[in-house]
């Protein structure tokens, strides 16, 4: 029994390791994107929010075995797509972006595998509107810093209301807070092409092309991907992914000219136009939370690692931050002061960008986990050496002379005296921080890690609904700190309890100066 | 007072200093065995620095220091090192000191607080602080309250807790700081019955109080202070009915005046 056990397992090893070096032979391609890129570009499935959908998705699939290449996909935040190609994040980025000159400066473009325009929108019911230059005197939206509100504020004298969302400006089109709404053609078309309220005006606008971003030296890769692009055009593969998530314009037959009619069904298209039609019943809102539940839960764990992570860190290093600026040399102290105050006094936003962007310039590399555990890590340290400081202060001086009195070491009146008493002081305010570390932690969504804050994003751009997924995420977050919150006042109570005497309050630094030469 | 017994404490031209100038102006002063001294003198005078100074709480700037037989002495403007350090920390345990404010531990029991001391300084076994400390208890007439908190006294059982707990360490001498002055005053007579007792148990011990009545009928002698410098001492009767010293006379003036003593 024993030896067929053994026979098992050396075959089992046997085949492993064939299967490993069968996945060795195919070589990866990462590619960044950022899954709340937007549809029809990116964005979780609704049917199973864990499944990256998109036409760039296939765009990418397609790409990849024609390259004979595994896809791998790194999602990062969309504004740091660049940063993040040129920090070796992954070889290669697609999401929408376009090649503009700022770009070119950093990184270089493959030929581009889609062409579109702008696209202006206006109600159903609303004749007044049928070009751009009929916008004037009225209110138009459109997105934040995009190539869209240039063009409008060249035209002059129009209203324009800039939105993060694209599907609150269509809302708010629907529903009269907006005469027009102007965006890319791909997004007009995902928000509001089903939409029986609203319908699509005036020529096409503006020329906005789109490309693949890859790192300058890269140039073997470049012509490697150009390739397969131009081939994938060739061989009607291109216009099958376009065909089927509708995006094949007049303005993409011109450009692949390729006239003929299309020959397969708009599939995801319609999906997408089912699923999203207005007047969603509350039981199918219900349903859909219920589908993103265990995206949330995934989510939560994530940001729990993080936070607990963070803390451990923050509370080891804040200690020898408290005790080398009570106890050490002065010069030496004043470093750990100068770490408190610079830390203290920069945001924990810019402190993380620069350890996950800034530092592998000069060769320092964090994973996302590690690079935001230590980004808060480092951060909090500073608030809780100030605690741990004022914890000791806490503790009356009077304490620490009887200690002495008593014939004990300073070593022995800190650990039995002065410590165990500072430690309770210091609790609740720990834990306390503890609860707002766990609410800053969604700062690493930005260093591409899918924690909470990410999932709400994803999951309210793929649902078109900021709405409930909002409520569900403010009530796992104050799940997740509730227990804190109880123990915080638990403690502070005992403390109360027992501090009834109320002679607390501190002179000077006694532990350096007057018991220097004790 | 026995005046066979020998000098216990020899203090010779002590000074003290802070930032703000000199508080300790070369005191010089000797008391023996089971004898028991109170320090009296105006508000700032220096008789709390005297005390301090005396179990090394506060290191002399200069002088000499001799408890039962270990001296502390120290040149002016020398630097400590390391064995003056040392040996301020052995006067440290020779001594037991009492505060005004009584200072036990907030976040042990009364019997933790005796205890504590006996077994991290001297590493005595739990079981044998633990029988120290109950009969310590007894002593101070605590024995009720082992488990109580600090928290949970009286002030006049807190002050004896304090007593007991210096007693633990066993000293040759117990300074007490204004052991009565946080005290309500019908809780004063049971902490100076405590020091009685001692006191008829031949234990060494110096007061500071403002207790007048106690310190002229228990005191075998009273130190004068004012100023930083010892005015007069001598036997309480005498002191406070022909005192010597003008400065004398008036301080004394002032509290028959005031009504205290
Ligand atoms: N740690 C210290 N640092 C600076 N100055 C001090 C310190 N301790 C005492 N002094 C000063 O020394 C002088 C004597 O103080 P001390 O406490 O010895 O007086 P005292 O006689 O005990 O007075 P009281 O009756 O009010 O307790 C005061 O002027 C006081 O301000
Ligand atoms: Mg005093």
């Amino acid at each position: 029994m024993k030896k067929l056990g053994l026979f098992l397992a050396i075959i089992m090893l046997i085949v492993s390791s064939a299967c490993a070096l069968q996945a060795e032979e195919m070589k990866e391609l990462t590619w960044g994107g950022d899954s709340e890129g937007g549809f029809p570009y990116m964005f979780p499935n609704p049917q199973n929010t864990d499944e990256l959908i998109g036409f760039e998705v296939d765009i990418v699939e397609a790409l990849a075995e024609q390259m004979g290449r595994k896809p791998v996909y790194v999602n990062n935040a969309w504004e740091n797509l660049i940063p993040g190609l040129n920090r070796k994040l992954y070889d290669i980025s697609i999401n929408g972006l376009e090649v503009t000159p700022e770009h070119k400066d950093v990184v270089n473009f493959s030929i581009p595998y889609y062409k579109t325009y702008l696209q202006l929108a206006v109600r159903k019911n609303d004749n007044s509107i049928k070009t751009l230059e009929d916008c004037k005197g009225k209110k138009v939206g459109t997105l934040k810093e995009s190539f869209a509100q240039e063009l409008l504020e060249e035209v002059g004298d129009i209203d324009i209301r800039t939105y993060n969302v694209e599907a609150n400006t269509y809302e708010d089109l629907a529903n009269g807070r907006l005469d027009a709404a102007f965006f890319d053609h791909p997004i007009a078309l995902y928000s509001a092409g089903f939409n029986p309220e609203i319908k699509f005006v005036g020529p096409e606008v503006g020329e906005l092309e789109y490309a693949i971003a890859i790192r300058k030296e890269d140039k073997e890769l470049l012509t490697e991907v150009n390739k397969a692009i131009v081939a994938l055009r060739d061989s009607g593969k291109l216009r099958e992914i376009y065909d089927r998530w509708n995006l094949w314009t007049p303005t993409m037959a011109a450009e692949f000219n390729d006239y003929s009619p299309s020959k397969i069904e708009a599939s995801r298209y319609n999906e997408w136009a089912e699923a999203h039609r207005p007047h969603l019943t509350f039981a199918k809102r219900l349903d859909r939370y219920k589908d993103a539940l265990p995206a949330f839960g995934r989510a939560a764990i994530v940001t729990m690692q993080v936070s607990i992570t963070a803390m451990i860190l923050a509370i080891t290093l804040g200690l020898t931050l408290a005790i080398t600026r009570v106890f050490a040399p002065k010069w030496v102290a004043s470093i750990a002061t100068l770490y408190i105050e610079v830390v203290r006094g920069t945001p924990v936003l810019i402190q993380l960008f620069f350890i996950f962007y800034g530092l592998p310039s000069i060769g320092v590399k964090f994973s996302p986990f590690w690079a935001g555990a230590i980004g808060l890590g480092l951060n909090y340290a500073a608030y809780e050496a100030e605690i741990y400081r004022s914890g000791l202060f806490a503790i009356p001086r009077t304490q620490w002379e009887s200690a002495l009195a008593l014939g004990m070491t300073r070593w022995q009146a800190m650990r039995e005296v002065i410590l165990p008493q500072a430690v309770r002081v210091v609790i609740p305010p720990i834990t306390n921080d503890f609860i707002s570390l766990l609410k800053d932690s969604s700062l690493v969504s930005i260093i591409t890690m899918v924690d909470l804050t990410k999932a709400y994003g994803q999951i309210s751009a793929t649902y078109y609904d900021y709405f409930g997924p909002g409520i569900i995420v403010a009530i796992i977050y104050l799940l997740l700190g509730l227990p804190f919150v109880r123990f915080a006042r638990y403690t502070e109570k005992r403390l109360a309890a027992v501090d009834k005497d109320g002679k607390y309050g501190h002179r000077e630094n006694i532990y350096r100066s007057s018991t220097r030469y004790i | 007072m026995n005046i066979e017994n020998k000098p216990l404490i020899v203090v010779e031209n002590l000074c003290k200093g802070f930032e703000d100038g000199e508080v300790l102006k070369n005191v010089s002063f000797t008391i023996r065995e089971g004898d028991l001294a109170s320090i009296i003198g105006p508000s700032g005078c220096g008789k709390s620095t005297f005390l301090r100074c005396l179990n090394c709480l506060e290191l002399l700037d200069s002088g000499s220091i001799s408890i039962a037989g270990v001296t502390v002495s120290r040149r002016p403007g020398q630097v400590p090192d390391e064995k003056m350090l040392d040996i301020a920390h052995e006067i440290r345990s020779e001594v037991g000191m009492v505060f005004q404010s009584y200072n036990l531990f907030p976040h042990k029991t009364i019997i933790e607080n005796i205890m504590l001391a006996p077994m991290v300084v001297k590493k005595q076994g739990k079981d044998e602080a633990y029988e120290l400390a109950m009969k310590l208890l007894d002593k101070v007439g605590l024995k009720g309250f082992a488990s109580k908190y600090p928290s949970t006294l009286s002030g006049g059982q807190g002050q004896r807790a304090a007593i007991a707990r210096a007693l633990a360490m066993n000293p040759r001498v117990m300074l007490y700081d204004e052991p009565t002055s946080a005290l309500d005053p019908e809780l004063v007579g049971e902490v100076l019955q405590v020091m009685k007792d001692l006191d008829a148990e031949g234990m060494t011990q110096i007061i500071v109080t403002h207790e007048m009545k106690f310190a002229r009928d228990a005191s075998d002698y009273i130190i004068f202070m004012d100023n930083g410098e010892i005015v007069e001492y001598d036997d309480g009767d005498i002191l406070f009915t022909t005192p010597k010293s003008e400065r004398t006379k008036a301080f004394l003036r002032h509290f028959v005046n005031t009504g205290v003593a």
